[in-house]
């Protein structure tokens, strides 16, 4: 336990704010001489790098200064009066709930930039001469080949880094301020960097899916907004702390419901909860790789946040009332996005793995809501707890496919696999070791991060809060169990279909073979003859090792110490929840 | 007795009160430009060919002169053209919301000389009456947040006005030209005849012309005269609600923007709103405040219309029609008009009793304003850059904007953002924000609910246009080298005209500010009105 000053923490909080907006605003501008790099498309993803690096690293450190003896206050708390003729205020601060998160977000971006770097890096030049060849043939600057770093398709990488660190301010500030108004502020804020992202940067029809993620978001958060106004003129205050601490005589039963109402749908709508999730497989397919890691590892994480920290303890009776819808809808979710899931991973389905994995995080996300719905320390501990592991492991589960999309061309599932099997272990064994892992892990083996949350969420469900039915809920819990089966299941058949499989036995693809050109190292092992898209995959790059041991350590250090994350969110939680502390 | 010394002293004071006094610091706004106006006209005349350039910045620096004494007025709250004897009776007033909403009709009518100055010279328009016809309309837009009684805000409209029809179809040669004029002077000079006949009810009804008056007339008058009351209430708004292009008097809003030069249309979208809206907040809040149960219903209504029809026009701008820009603007000027009104309805129930509380609802319409007129000029001016290239001034056009000049698509997408209310656009959020929680607070949840459907279809058009601007261009050639040298292959894009990203510059810069600290604006919501 390192004790660090207030007034440090602050300005580390501030800081973990504030430097990605100059991280953005410096992207735009022409780099400093001694900072040029090989070309202006790497000198500015290094600037990247270097941004989201000193934001984790400011992240670490209040991670660390944060005092764990009591995770249910409070901390690095500022508060700054920014607009008096609305009351609002620039209440910054991090509990147990917020803390896990914050560190979340500015690790993925970390690692997002990491990689698009050492992306940009092995396609335009370096480690392999046929690479350089094909960069050189487009342009030094501007390699636009289908199978070259994310950053370069597109747009300019200037724009594309500026974006990512917008994003990530967004998301921090979400996940820091303390003021109604702000956190609706800072979570309209991820929109346009999003738009952009999916839009420009994106696969085949990222245009349509770019606009419907914003329509349906902005259709929610406009009702949120709503909401949010409501509690605050009724209550007096847009202060979250001092509406979670206080009893406010203004919010009254009819005020609550129509409250939770209004800033639940906003909320669902980003979590994203069935029926209002018909964005997120669209946004996921055509987002770039790094987007739809960012999209599923921190983005989503803003509604459940939102269910947690405002809902939870401003309008705990509106809440009471919904909890039973919200848990139904819920375990739909969960089972709608295994079925799904399984069918789009049979044979024969046309199904895209990206797709797979975005109807997945349906299901995931399910369980995430299901554990509020139970409205009891336990379910709420676990929602936030697979909240974490589910930002763990679908953000390595998209990086991954993203690379395999790189290296094969595709996602389609029955491409990948050809007749008998992708044969990722014969091909690139560590590859295809790693999507097992996080394919095992993503269905909630015990021991690894994916299993407390869901365990957790279920166990809240057997005994939910007082007042709500216990027999819808030990319906829900059943049918939740049912649901972690299916999961298990189609993952299974994922894993089966793309590792294994012999990789000599099927046809020959031209046209992958001919973007496997570009590839480089590729392994020798690999048949030479006719071949399935997945022979003779280059396997995985310092880059990209770089990238992913991180998240596969802390899904094992989260699966095997759990104690770890719920010794800071429990305490908090109790603080959140109405009618267990106070 | 009595009566005999009541009426020398009458005699007596009779040199001293029965000539109004006349604060000339308290009307110098108007009174600097009108005469700037006239002299503009006058230096004409004796010109060379030559001089003539320097008509435009001359006018300009007008403007600046005639806002500099909001300054030494900002702190006095002086009233003037008082009637003797009465008190409270005056017929100009500088108070805060006159005082900012001169700013506002400044500020923007000198950004609008700044957008002028290349078309002026490009269309060729006479240089001496395009002037003139600007700073009189001005002038008669600063006079109609000051004046407060029926006669001088007519007139003030009308100053406002007339000129506004020359200028519209100023154009020589040019059919869509004086056809917009045309359609605009006939459907005003009705509306004007209208709001004179209700003013002519008013004051047969309450016996006075002063604001103040009428709202205590109209409670105490006679009740077999409340039907003439009600009608002339009503009559009067139609013109102001005219002026502000409010549902169903819009229909001349687009076609006379199509049709006018776009320094005008921008003119007429933020000064002309400015002086119908400013109009129509004075006559609720002061002039009908005891009536307010017949216009707080029916103005919510009409806020949900207004709205309703301009965005669901805006939304079916096809992006390849001619002229679909100014289009697009004018349907979403129509719109935002939809939403200034939602705070004034809101105002409505407070309007008789707590006079304060109401001034400061409808002072989130002052707000709302001051952050339109700075985005929405802006907009305009990166408009008027691309029809100075392509006279279609289709939405097409902006394809590729980004990759030609980076910072006037930067900016673009940053006032439409404003405009959308979406970060970064901070500060149009907040507007819309306070315009929520007014009608939140008041009772006008449904109200709130429509604008908040509005807001997401003005979302996506205002969106749709940000996006074009940043994607790439179909005639654009990637290769770099020709970028570095404006080379052949590039969309031929001539630099900005200086004034024009001189204003791109300044509205990008208020609406940052604004944005940083939205309280310099918000605070007209809160208590910053007397």
């Amino acid at each position: 336990m390192i004790s660090v000053s207030n007034t440090v923490m602050q300005a580390l909080l501030a800081a973990v704010l504030v430097i990605p907006l100059a991280g953005a605003a410096a992207a735009l501008l022409p780099a400093p001489p001694g900072l040029k790099g090989r070309d202006p498309g790497q000198a500015v993803l290094r600037h990247g790098v270097t941004v989201t690096g000193v934001v984790l690293a400011a992240a670490v450190v209040l991670a660390v200064g944060f005092d764990t003896d009591r995770p249910g206050v409070m901390q690095a708390e500022s508060n700054v009066s920014w607009i008096p003729s609305l009351g609002i205020r620039i209440h910054l601060g991090v509990d147990g709930v917020s803390l896990p998160l914050v560190v979340l977000t500015a690790l993925l971006t970390f690692l997002c930039a990491l990689y698009s770097y050492g992306a940009n890096n092995s396609a335009s030049g370096g480690s392999s001469s046929q690479a350089a060849e094909a960069a050189t043939a487009e342009g030094p600057t501007e390699p636009t080949g289908s199978s070259t770093g994310p950053a370069s398709t597109g747009g300019s990488p200037q724009a594309f880094v500026a974006l990512i660190l917008l994003l990530e301010a967004g998301t921090l500030a979400t996940f820091a301020t303390l003021d109604l108004i702000l956190f609706f502020l800072a979570f309209e804020m991820v929109l346009i960097p999003m738009y952009f992202l999916i839009a420009r940067w994106g696969g085949a029809g990222s245009g349509p899916a770019a606009w419907k993620f914003i329509l349906y978001t902005l259709l929610g958060s406009v009702v949120m907004l709503l909401g949010l106004l409501l509690i605050g003129f009724k209550s007096g205050t847009f202060d979250m702390v001092a509406l979670a601490t206080d009893k406010h005589a203004g919010l009254t039963h009819t005020t609550q419901v129509l409250a939770v109402l209004a800033i639940g749908i906003g909320l669902a709508v980003k979590t994203p909860m069935w029926p209002l999730h018909s964005w997120l497989p669209d946004a996921h397919t055509a987002a770039p790789t790094v987007g739809s890691v960012l999209l599923a590892g921190v983005l989503l994480k803003m509604g459940t946040y939102g269910f947690v920290r405002i809902l939870l303890p401003v309008a705990p009776e509106g809440m009471r009332t919904f909890a039973p819808y919200l848990g139904a809808f819920a375990v739909v979710g969960i089972v709608y996005g295994s079925l799904v899931c399984l069918s789009l991973a049979r044979r024969g389905a046309k199904g895209d793995l990206k797709r797979l994995i975005a109807y997945s995080s349906v299901g995931h996300m399910g369980f995430v809501l299901l554990g509020i719905a139970t409205l009891t320390p336990t379910g709420v501990n676990g929602a936030l707890f697979a909240n974490i592991a589910h930002g763990l492991i679908t953000g390595l589960l998209f990086f991954l496919v993203g690379a395999l999309k790189e290296r094969t061309g595709t996602t389609d599932l029955d491409t990948l696999s050809g007749d008998t099997g992708g044969a990722l272990y014969g091909s690139a064994p560590r590859f295809g070791g790693l999507l097992a892992f996080g394919a095992v892990a993503s269905l909630g083996l015990p021991g690894l991060a994916g299993f407390w949350g869901e365990m957790l969420a279920l166990l809240g469900a057997y005994d939910p809060a007082a007042g709500l039915s216990r027999a819808a809920f030990v319906t829900y819990m059943a049918l939740g169990a049912l649901g972690t089966l299916l999961t298990a299941g189609y993952l299974l058949v994922v894993v089966r279909r793309v590792c294994m499989g012999d990789p000599q036995d099927a046809p020959d693809d031209h046209d992958s073979r001919e973007r496997l050109e570009l590839g480089h190292e590729a392994t020798p092992e690999a048949g030479r003859k006719g071949s399935t898209v997945t022979a003779r995959l280059p396997d995985v790059h310092s880059y990209e090792y770089a990238a992913w041991t991180p998240l596969v350590l802390l899904t094992v250090a989260a699966g095997l110490w759990p104690a770890l994350l719920l010794g800071l969110t429990d305490p908090a939680v109790q603080n959140l929840l109405p009618g267990v502390s106070r | 007795m009595t009566a005999l010394t009541h009426a020398a002293q009458l005699f007596a004071d009779e040199p001293a009160q029965s000539v109004q006094s006349v604060d000339w610091l308290a009307i110098s706004p108007p009174t600097v430009a009108a005469v700037a106006g006239l002299a503009v006209l006058v230096a004409e005349l004796f010109l060379p060919e030559r001089g003539k350039r320097l008509l435009g910045p001359a006018s300009a620096a007008a403007l600046l002169l005639s806002a500099l004494p909001l300054l030494f007025l900002r702190t006095r709250q002086l009233e003037t053209f008082c009637l003797p004897g009465e008190a409270g009776a005056c017929s100009y007033s500088a108070d805060t919301l006159a005082l900012v909403l001169q700013f506002l009709v400044l500020g923007a009518a000198f950004v609008t000389a700044l957008i002028s100055m290349p078309a002026v010279r490009d269309l060729e328009l006479p240089p001496g009456e395009y002037w003139f016809l600007l700073l009189s309309a001005t002038a008669g837009a600063v006079l109609v947040p000051a004046s407060r009684d029926l006669v001088t805000l007519v007139i003030a409209l009308e100053v406002a006005s007339l000129p506004a029809f020359a200028l519209v179809g100023l154009r020589r040669g040019s059919r869509r030209s004086a056809e917009a004029a045309l359609k605009f002077f006939l459907s005003s000079v009705t509306a004007t005849a209208v709001t004179l006949l209700g003013a002519s009810f008013l004051y047969a009804v309450t016996g006075t012309l002063h604001f103040r008056g009428i709202s205590e007339g109209l409670t105490r008058a006679d009740p077999q005269l409340a039907t003439l009351g009600t009608a002339g209430i009503v009559l009067t708004l139609v013109g102001f609600a005219f002026k502000a292009a409010v549902v169903p008097f819009h229909f001349w809003v687009p076609d006379t923007y199509v049709g006018a030069p776009v320094p005008v249309a921008a003119f007429l979208s933020v000064v002309g709103k400015t002086a119908g809206l400013s109009g129509l907040l004075l006559l609720l809040v002061q002039a009908f405040s005891s009536r307010a149960e017949i216009w707080g219903p029916a103005l919510a209504v009409l806020a949900a219309v207004t709205m309703t029809a301009g965005n669901v026009a805006a939304l079916r701008q096809r992006a390849d029609r001619p002229h679909s820009a100014v289009r697009l603007l004018a349907w979403s000027s129509v719109g935002q008009a939809g939403y200034l009104l939602v705070p004034l309805a809101a105002a409505a129930p407070d309007a008789g009793a707590h006079p304060q509380q109401a001034l400061s609802s409808a002072g989130a319409t002052v707000a709302y304003l001051l952050m339109y007129a700075a985005v929405n000029l802006g907009a305009f001016a990166v408009v008027a850059h691309i029809s100075r290239t392509s006279r279609a001034n289709r939405l097409e056009d902006y394809r590729g904007l980004y990759a030609a000049q980076p910072l006037a698509a930067l900016a673009l997408g940053f006032f439409l953002l404003c405009l959308a209310g979406l970060p970064p656009g901070v500060i149009g959020l907040f507007a819309k924000v306070a315009i929520f929680s007014t009608a939140v607070q008041n009772g006008l949840g449904w109200l709130a609910v429509i604008m908040a459907a509005n807001v997401v279809i003005a979302l996506y058009y205002y969106l749709q246009w940000t996006a074009l601007a940043f994607r790439k261009g179909e005639t654009e050639v990637t290769t770099v080298s020709a970028a570095g040298s404006g080379g052949s292959g590039q969309l031929a894009r001539p630099r900005i005209a200086t004034p024009l990203s001189v204003t791109i510059a300044l509205t990008a810069a208020v609406g940052i500010v604004l944005s940083v600290d939205p309280d310099l604006v918000l605070t007209f919501a809160a208590e910053g009105l007397r």
